[in-house]
């Protein structure tokens, strides 16, 4: 491919604006790449015609000095986002066919920008994975492999691992991703590209399919910490349209980014150190610090005394607001029916919703119903509800001390696909790092910091204060300089 | 507070009845509880629907804030307790009217608690019937199920119109007390303007829930009959189920706790929908929407802007206005009727005419009206041309039945009343000269009569008086008739 | 605590999914593993602990009362796997 392909967002946006290059040059390198990964099966639909008339309205742009912050960038949009006249599926055979005649609020924010649309990726259904197995349309095949002439597919990370895949090989600069309890984290630290989950409120979840309301958080995912803040501030920003949009400036990030660590403190929550952590990751952790260190920050052990509770808690609370969430999937008003042969009204409800469901979906709608179930709700709901307050305030104590909070984003570098499929239980323990700061809806970020002795890249997760992105980022771009990390999986596809 | 008599006789003895009633109303409002579409009635099906109401992918809900000024305007007229913190939950189940497969409800806290409503049942001693709570809560949409043999259509138009559900103690012991209840809910709603109360349309319903038992044993099983459009319709759906349960019940049988339906054609309840999936609804607070939280200016705008409410109304009426109790029970029974009336006063200017006017309005104006099949809304009659009209009858411009006569010539002209008397000569006459020929003449024409009365027969007396009034084409002034033939009969 | 098959059943007519018994069957250990698992959320103590109503601190804004949406039908039934006479179409409902 082209060495366009090799750009991110900040080479590209300045590029355009220096004439080293067309926008159109750019679309159409991307476009090409896009359509010679199909083995990746990182894309469900290709919108070649979007991101090309975007790349001309750029060069148009540059040329009456009109050009918006993200002009002549091709992106990815992850499927969970509404965009107009572009089939959105969130993966699932139930939204087969479904053409929104609305745009997401985030979609709509960076369209604005000037960005192009390469197409709609591949992910989790409905967000619910953490490997990209339940997408309904196949699953995400990682670009990169084990060393050693292992050839073993590995999963890219869910539930925004077409954005993940998409982005380590090079089909695009940058994705939109969301994250309900590590969506865009994990993915990132599996295909060793950074993500930023940003404070609960910041991004319009308005045209955004739900998964879990009080969890679901947008965010970008690009190859570089600088073009993820750019891209953070095109999506981030007030929308009235969704009642729990924060309403606070968004902050010039990437002017605001800077590596000197100089008076700033960095938690090491011991919480997090779990038993079968893998020795590779608990080195990475402790390299991380000493970068931080270097950075000029001061290391501090700090406690999260409920660390240990959140992942039960989160799969009570998701669970719970994904069986209320996709209630609305009953082939009424859209997506796909399935109607048996004199079935009445109920009858093709549950019909629809079993064929127009995948397993996952169908397990955590069903966890959901019981615990809301009637005499059940207070023991596991309400107790859920308060072990996440709890959470919450375990945060607070650790930031009265601390800037920030240094810890791996999962236990794990990048697992075979179908190694985990079969142990729901398994598969959850993915995000035993990242569901804590969804839980207490805190910007946290996810930045490579080198390979294991496979040759798979891992991260390196930055939590920080509720609103303080520019914190996280400042951090995570200290992780980013000293790792200095340059893998690139070797093209296979 | 006496309790009332009401007592239904079974073979075993007489029941008691006891009631509670859920109100659904409308809130007043241009647009939805949680989107920007029309709540106007009789639209085109699906026409004042948005993708929030339609539960497209990825929609969310806003809340409307003259929703909720309404409905805390509601509470506060209510004598109830504003909530200043509250939350909305989802309310899960599955039909075709519901989009979102929940409905978003207030059930574990409401935005309004405890209130009271001050009932007069007919023929029965006041009460205080308890209001419980009023939560907000979404409408579901229509399904029509006679358009085609084996489809069902649905219509969101109402999906997401606000109600106020004002829910009741269960303190009504009688139909009447029920008839009475919502009679007063629907006037007050109305004053304060949060709801129409046009039952017809369907502003205002209620889920009926009915009991009985042996008076002073503990409270029985009850059943909820559902969305019940009418006050009459309230009340014979209280009557029927009730005896329904006796039956039940003095057959050895129990009574299930149930939804039922009433059938206005047969006048029955009958089940709704058999148990075997029995409901549960899953309530959670709504992720989507944060708490309410209302603050101290928005309360004092909601207070401020509370009319004067039915009751204090008609206390001034009688005892500032010095009206009877019925003319000021009539008079305020009615938002418009008060309106009205408060108008016409303010043109008159004097309370003291107060009484006068009272009169006037409900025995000649709603007389006019009934006749001609119209309402105080579309009155021919302003209250301007009215004032007008009783200043004339106050000052000796026109008798009454003079009054009667230009009121008539409003009524079908429209014309103002002091142009009607102008330019049609209805003035009455208080030239006593004038009125002293008249009575002349008719006494020179009736010398016979004359002779009887001054004979003893009193009763003639009369006679004279509408000879004269008569001959003077009923413009002499009736007092001064009267006074004038005393002088020149007996004098 | 132990879900029997018979509970999975209940929960997926509630949630409106069909399940044959053999999906059932093998869906109860899962659910049990799964609930287990969650059940050690009954160690903590939460006395005093109000449940978790906002992640970050923020409040309920409200809109004002303009109609800014409808009349627009087509959008609404764009989608619609059944839509006759401007109405969506389900199986006729029996009430
Ligand atoms: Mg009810
Ligand atoms: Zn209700």
């Amino acid at each position: 491919m082209s060495e366009l392909t090799n750009l991110g967002v900040a080479e590209i946006r300045d590029g355009v604006k220096a004439g080293d290059f067309s926008a159109r040059e750019v679309a159409e390198a991307h476009v090409e790449a896009v359509a010679a990964a199909k083995a990746l099966n990182a894309f469900l639909v290709e919108t070649p015609d979007h991101v090309l008339a975007a790349a001309d309205a750029a060069d148009q742009a540059r040329a009456a000095g009109t050009l918006k912050p993200l002009s002549g960038v091709p992106i990815g949009m992850k499927d969970l986002f509404c965009t107009v006249g572009v089939q959105t599926t969130a993966a699932s055979h139930i939204l087969e066919g479904f053409t929104p005649t609305y745009e997401s609020g985030v979609s709509q924010r960076l369209f604005d920008a000037g960005a192009g649309m390469l197409g709609k990726l591949n992910m989790d259904q409905f967000a619910m994975g953490s490997s990209n197995e339940t997408s309904a349309f196949g699953n995400v095949i990682s670009p990169w492999r084990r060393g050693g002439g292992d050839n073993a597919a590995l999963a890219p990370g869910g539930s925004s691992g077409g954005s993940s895949a998409a982005i380590a090989a090079r089909l695009c600069p940058a994705a939109t991703g969301t994250d309900t309890g590590g969506s865009i984290r994990q993915p990132a630290a599996f295909t060793g590209i950074s993500g930023i989950k940003p404070t609960y409120g910041r991004c319009s979840r308005w045209g955004t399919v739900a998964f879990a309301s009080s969890l679901d958080q947008a965010g970008p995912m690009a190859r570089s910490v600088r073009d993820c803040a750019i891209m953070l501030e095109a999506m981030a920003g007030l929308d009235p349209r969704d009642a729990t949009s924060l309403d606070a400036p968004v902050p010039a990030w990437e002017q605001g980014l800077n590596a000197d660590l100089k008076g700033k403190k960095v938690g090491i929550p011991r919480e997090y150190r779990v038993e079968s952590m893998p020795a590779e990751i608990d080195a990475l952790w402790k390299r991380g610090a000493e970068w931080l260190q270097d950075a000029g920050a001061e290391i501090v052990d700090v406690s999260l005394p409920h660390t240990k509770y959140a992942l039960p808690a989160y799969y009570i609370i998701a669970p719970a607001e994904a069986s209320s969430n996709l209630a609305r999937y009953d082939g009424v008003r859209y997506g796909q029916r399935e109607l048996p042969d004199g079935a009445n009204l109920q009858e093709m409800y549950a019909a629809t919703r079993a064929a127009g469901f995948g397993p996952e979906v169908k397990r955590r709608i069903m966890i959901g119903t019981y615990v809301l179930s009637a005499g059940f709700y207070d023991a596991y709901y309400t107790q859920a509800q308060r072990v996440r307050a709890l959470i919450s305030r375990d945060f607070d104590e650790a930031f009265a001390k601390v800037d920030v909070l240094l810890t791996p984003t999962a236990p794990s570098a990048a697992f075979a696909l179908g190694d985990k499929s079969d142990d729901p239980l398994a598969m959850y323990l993915n995000d035993v790092f990242t569901v804590p700061s969804s839980l207490a809806g805190l910007p946290a970020m996810s930045v490579p910091g080198g390979l294991d002795d496979a040759g798979l890249p891992l991260g390196l997760q930055i939590i920080g204060r509720a609103m303080d992105e520019q914190g996280v980022l400042n951090a995570g771009l200290a992780l980013e300089q000293h790792a200095g990390f340059t893998a690139r999986p070797d093209r296979w596809w | 507070m006496s309790e009332t008599s009401y007592r239904i006789e079974g073979a075993t003895g007489a029941w008691e009845v006891v009631i509670g009633l859920e109100v659904h109303a409308q809130v007043t409002s241009n647009a939805k509880l949680f989107s920007g579409a029309a709540t106007a009635f009789g639209a085109e099906p699906n026409a004042q629907v948005s993708l929030i109401d339609a539960a497209m992918p990825g929609m969310l809900p806003v809340p409307n804030k003259e929703c909720i000024r309404q409905a805390v305007r509601t509470g506060m007229a209510l004598d109830a307790v504003i909530n200043r913190w509250s939350r909305f939950d989802r309310k899960n189940y599955f039909y075709a009217d519901l989009p979102q497969g929940y409905q978003i409800s207030q059930l574990y806290h409401p935005l309004v608690g405890e209130g009271s409503i001050e009932i007069e049942p007919d023929g029965d001693a006041p009460k205080t019937i308890g209001i419980e709570r009023i939560h907000v809560e979404q409408d579901a949409g229509k399904l029509m199920h006679d358009q085609h043999p084996t489809r069902s259509y649905v219509d969101l138009n109402r999906a997401g119109v606000a109600l106020m559900e004002i829910v009741s103690r269960p303190d009504m012991r009688s139909p009447a007390e029920a008839g009475a209840y919502v009679r007063k809910l629907r006037s007050i709603l109305r004053y304060v303007g949060s709801c129409d109360g046009n039952m017809e349309e369907g502003s205002m319903r209620a889920d009926v829930n009915v009991s009985v038992r042996k008076p002073g044993a503990p409270f029985g099983t009850r059943t909820e009959t559902k969305n019940v459009n009418s006050v009459r319709f309230v009340m014979a759906a209280i009557e029927h189920e009730a005896r329904r349960q006796i039956d039940v019940l003095e057959a050895g049988g129990t009574i299930v706790q149930e939804t039922r339906l009433f059938d206005p054609d047969q006048g029955v309840t009958r089940s709704m929908r058999s148990k075997e999936d029995a409901h549960d609804y899953r309530y959670f607070p709504d992720p989507d929407l944060l708490p309410l939280e209302l603050d101290e200016a928005f309360l004092a705008e909601c207070r401020d802007s509370l009319p004067e409410l039915p009751d204090a109304k008609r206390r001034r009426y009688q005892e500032g206005l010095g009206l009877s109790a019925y003319n000021a029970d009539v008079l305020t029974a009615e938002v418009e009727t008060a309106r009205w009336f408060e108008a016409l006063l303010a043109e008159i200017g004097d309370d003291s005419r107060a009484k006068a006017a009272a009169n006037w309005v409900i025995s000649e104006l709603f007389g006019a009206l009934n006749r001609l099949g119209r309402s105080l809304d579309d009155s021919p009659v302003t209250p301007k041309d009215a004032a007008t009209l009783l200043g004339l009858v106050a000052d000796g411009t026109l008798s009454n039945t003079l009054a009667k006569q230009v009121f008539e010539i409003m009524l079908e002209t429209g014309e103002a009343p002091d142009v009607i008397v102008e330019a049609r000569g209805l003035k009455q006459t208080s030239d006593t000269g004038e009125i002293d020929r008249v009575i002349g003449e008719v006494l020179s024409a009736n010398a016979d009569k004359v002779a009887d009365y001054r004979g003893g027969k009193d009763k003639l007396f009369g006679f004279f008086v509408g000879q004269t009034m008569k001959a003077m084409a009923g413009k002499a002034n009736p007092a001064l008739v009267n006074e004038r033939l005393k002088a020149l009969l007996d004098g | 605590m132990s879900v029997d098959t018979d509970t999975v059943r209940k929960i997926s007519r509630l949630a409106r999914i069909q399940m044959s018994d053999a999906e059932i069957e093998a869906l109860a250990p899962e659910f049990n593993k799964i609930l287990g698992w969650i059940d050690q959320l009954g160690e903590v103590d939460t006395s005093g602990v109000e449940p978790m109503a906002a992640v970050v601190p923020n409040t309920l804004r409200l809109r004002d009362d303009v109609v800014t949406e409808g009349g627009d039908r087509d959008r609404v039934l764009a989608n619609a796997p059944q839509a006759e006479h401007g109405f969506f179409a389900v199986p006729k409902v029996i009430e």
